[in-house]
């Protein structure tokens, strides 16, 4: 047998689990791996930036549902993986990030290029490992998969150092199977619980289902449709939760929270049974915690006990997979004779509430481009058939109460870190997926330059990414702070002084278009969303002074809306 | 209200510092901690004195047990058990004073284990309250120095934790 290099070990490794695409930037530490990558039939996505390479791999994870791989060296190339890792660990998005470390020996000297990426990554991993013997890699590698994949999925880091990635494995064998003792997640939900929670469910007048990213992570959405459908039950998820169930759905409320609808946040403060679906009472959905849902039951489904009984006091709590477990709640439902009328009188009254408030926003034809009106353009223009990112701010509130979402994995948001910068590389990782679904980035004009060097990597791949600027020359959401909470004492929120859109995007050999007024949004849509072999970024010019509407401020409950 | 934690790891690097750093990255209190290997090697034992309402109790429960390298979690509040902890003290020594610091020694079934012509040290095992009155009656004749080892605790039940 020859003897493999660790390495090439590590190539062979990733090979076997099914790997296709990494995304990643060299450096010293890895150069042993970047040599055997060099005529493997892996593909190397060629970042310019590590947290883009982090982001990259998040958006291809979220997209895709397979984790998303990357490598990077050691020291500065490690550090600047973390808010990569830190985000996709908020939002459980299954990656596992190589990195390069110095030689075993020099561990621990402040060697060049030298971090103690282990330390740093650990409360922001859902494990971490330093591989000290060429004899663990492969084991190492085979668990980092399953732990990243399995249970609550979540970032996994794996540390090499150099001479283990040069020191050589006579009998290298991949492992078939992982046996961790101390890590057996839990995918089947407790029959006893089932049964109680239907008890409540039937026996509720006002019931109203609220699902999150869990529904999206365990591929539930059509047990999730079933569900409300069997029993017509309303239907609000988190942002997260968006295009876990269809967003034209009849039964669909919206968005609940801080910015959901109107409709959705008085369901959730009159209803008598509420069934959280993997979903987990993130404070920018319940606002005031005490006041949160006063006069419902609560049910929670969730596959992290963790979740259950953190933030609010849950009644009946499910621990197990939300697939398995909806299955087995539609499979144990008794004949419902009468209950979907007696919900009725429910249902017509938050009819009542969408009917009188809904999401708007007025156009003047004459006037300054609405952000909200580009958004509305885009969703018909594309009808509704594609992938959205956002970045964090105004345009990712904005992206996620106008564009609906039927299928899920079509809108990858940082709803849990909330990071700048996160939209453009996840679009470049969701378009590498997929190369022929149209691949949209709704960005501010602020997050987008936190990432802004990842154009050449969309250029060099020729990867048709469509960057949707609303401009308003401000950090909006910090802005709407501001003017709502501070005295419109607008410290440090104008952005003004930035590049031209257009012609930076002709700098680095995409396109770059220009919408100054509402009749210029159509045209500039279409002529974007035509280019098939590059970037292109779309610079729409938009109301500066246009707030997010419905909002709770911070500590509010719910029903305490600010509104247009 | 105060809960002593045994909690059963792999016995790997790393493993001690993920779990303090949970501990302190939620705000969880650690008020000791006593970490050593079982009868198995691959696996060790920590001993965890904390504080919290029930509330936190369960989170740090299931917050231990969400950890790679966490096996099992066993929390003795309600439980018979037995608590004992171990703490080294080195109290000054007079040609007077000498008699009195041997006999509460006595009383207390504490041992002297190391003696110079101006100090004693003395080992004692028991629990808190015991540590406690013992250091109580040494402080008067002066303690230079106290090492206690922290908690460590085992269930009275003849059933394997």
């Amino acid at each position: 047998m020859t003897k493999k290099n660790g390495a090439e070990i590590f190539i062979e490794c990733l090979l076997k689990e099914g790997v296709d695409t990494v995304f990643g930037f060299p450096g010293g530490a890895v150069l042993p791996i970047y040599d055997a990558l060099y005529d493997s039939p892996l593909r190397h996505i060629l970042v310019r930036h590590e947290q883009g390479a982090v982001h990259m791999a998040d958006g291809y994870a979220r997209a895709s549902g397979k984790p998303g791989v990357v490598v990077v060296t050691s020291g500065p190339g490690a550090t600047n993986t973390v808010t990569g890792i830190a985000t996709a660990y908020m939002d459980s998005i299954p990656l596992v990030v190589f990195t390069g470390q110095v030689p075993t020996p020099l561990i621990g000297n402040d060697a060049f290029q030298e971090a103690d990426i282990v330390g740093i990554t650990r409360p922001c991993t859902k494990h971490n490992y330093l591989v000290k013997d060429i004899r663990d890699l492969p084991r190492i590698i085979k668990e980092s998969f399953y732990i990243a994949t399995t249970g609550r999925p979540g970032p996994v880091l794996v540390d090499i150092p150099k001479d283990v990635l040069t020191a050589a494995l006579p009998d290298f064998k991949y492992p078939e199977k992982v046996h961790i003792e101390s890590y057996q997640p839990n995918y089947k939900g407790h029959p006893g619980q089932i049964r109680k929670a239907l008890d409540l469910i039937l026996s509720s007048k006002r019931p109203v289902v609220y699902a999150g990213g869990g529904v999206v992570l365990s591929n539930a959405s059509s047990e999730l449709k079933a569900f409300s459908e069997k029993l017509g039950l309303p239907t609000t998820t988190t942002l997260m939760g968006l295009g876990a169930f269809p967003g034209t759905h009849p039964l669909f409320m919206g968005m609940l929270g801080m910015h959901g609808t109107y409709a959705a946040n008085m369901a959730v403060m009159n209803t008598d049974c509420l069934v959280a679906v993997g979903a987990r009472f993130d404070d920018r959905v319940t606002g005031k915690i005490d006041e949160f849902a006063p006069y419902a039951g609560i049910v929670h489904i969730d596959i992290d006990p963790t979740s259950i009984s953190k933030n609010v006091k849950v009644d009946i709590p499910i621990v197990g997979d939300v697939r398995i477990v909806l299955k087995d709640l539609i499979k144990a439902c008794p004949p419902i004779k009468g209950f979907k009328k007696g919900i009725q009188p429910w249902r017509d009254e938050i009819a009542g509430w969408s009917g009188t408030h809904r999401l708007s926003y007025k156009q003047d034809p004459k006037g300054k481009i609405k952000p909200q009106f580009v958004i509305d353009r885009l969703y018909e223009l594309t009808g509704g058939d594609a992938i959205i990112t956002t970045e964090v701010g105004q345009n990712q509130m904005w992206a996620a109460q106008f564009f609906k979402y039927d299928k899920a994995r079509t809108f990858l948001t940082s709803g849990g870190l909330g990071t700048m910068g996160f939209g453009f590389p996840a679009a470049i990782g969701a378009q590498i997926a997929f190369p022929e679904k149209t691949v949209v980035d709704i960005a501010g004009d602020g997050s987008l330059q936190m990432n802004i060097q990842e154009l050449a990597t969309a250029v060099q791949y020729k990867l048709p990414v469509k960057v949707v600027i609303l401009n308003n020359m401000v950090l909006g959401m910090v802005r709407q702070w501001q003017e709502l909470f501070f005295q419109k004492r607008y410290s440090h929120t104008c952005i003004s002084v930035a590049p031209d859109f257009v012609k930076l995007a002709e700098a680095y050999g995409a396109v770059g278009l220009r919408a100054t007024r509402p009749g210029e949004v159509d045209r500039v849509l279409e002529k974007g969303l035509s280019v098939k072999d590059r970037p292109v970024l779309m610079d729409f010019r938009v109301d500066q002074f246009e707030c997010v509407y419905p909002m709770v401020p911070a500590g509010q409950p719910l029903n305490k809306m600010l509104l247009v | 209200m105060r809960h002593t934690i045994s909690v059963l790891v792999t016995n790997e690097f790393g493993v001690l510092s993920r779990i303090s750093g949970l501990f302190s990255g939620r705000g969880f209190n650690i008020e000791s901690l006593s970490v050593a290997e079982t009868f198995d090697p691959k696996i060790s034992r920590m001993t965890i004195v904390t504080s919290g309402d029930d509330k936190v109790l369960e989170q740090i429960n299931k917050q231990l047990n969400k950890l790679v390298n966490v096996i099992k979690v066993y929390d003795f509040t309600g439980e018979e058990h037995i608590e004992r902890e171990l703490a080294l003290i080195k109290v000054n020594l007079t040609a007077e004073t000498r008699a009195e610091i041997l006999s509460i020694v006595d009383i207390f079934r504490a041992k002297v284990v190391d003696v110079s012509s101006r100090t004693y040290t003395i080992e004692i095992t028991g629990d808190e309250e015991k540590i406690r009155a013992i250091t109580e009656l040494l402080r008067p004749f002066g303690i230079k120095e106290l090492v206690r080892t922290g908690r460590v605790a085992m269930a009275r039940s003849p059933k394997q934790r």
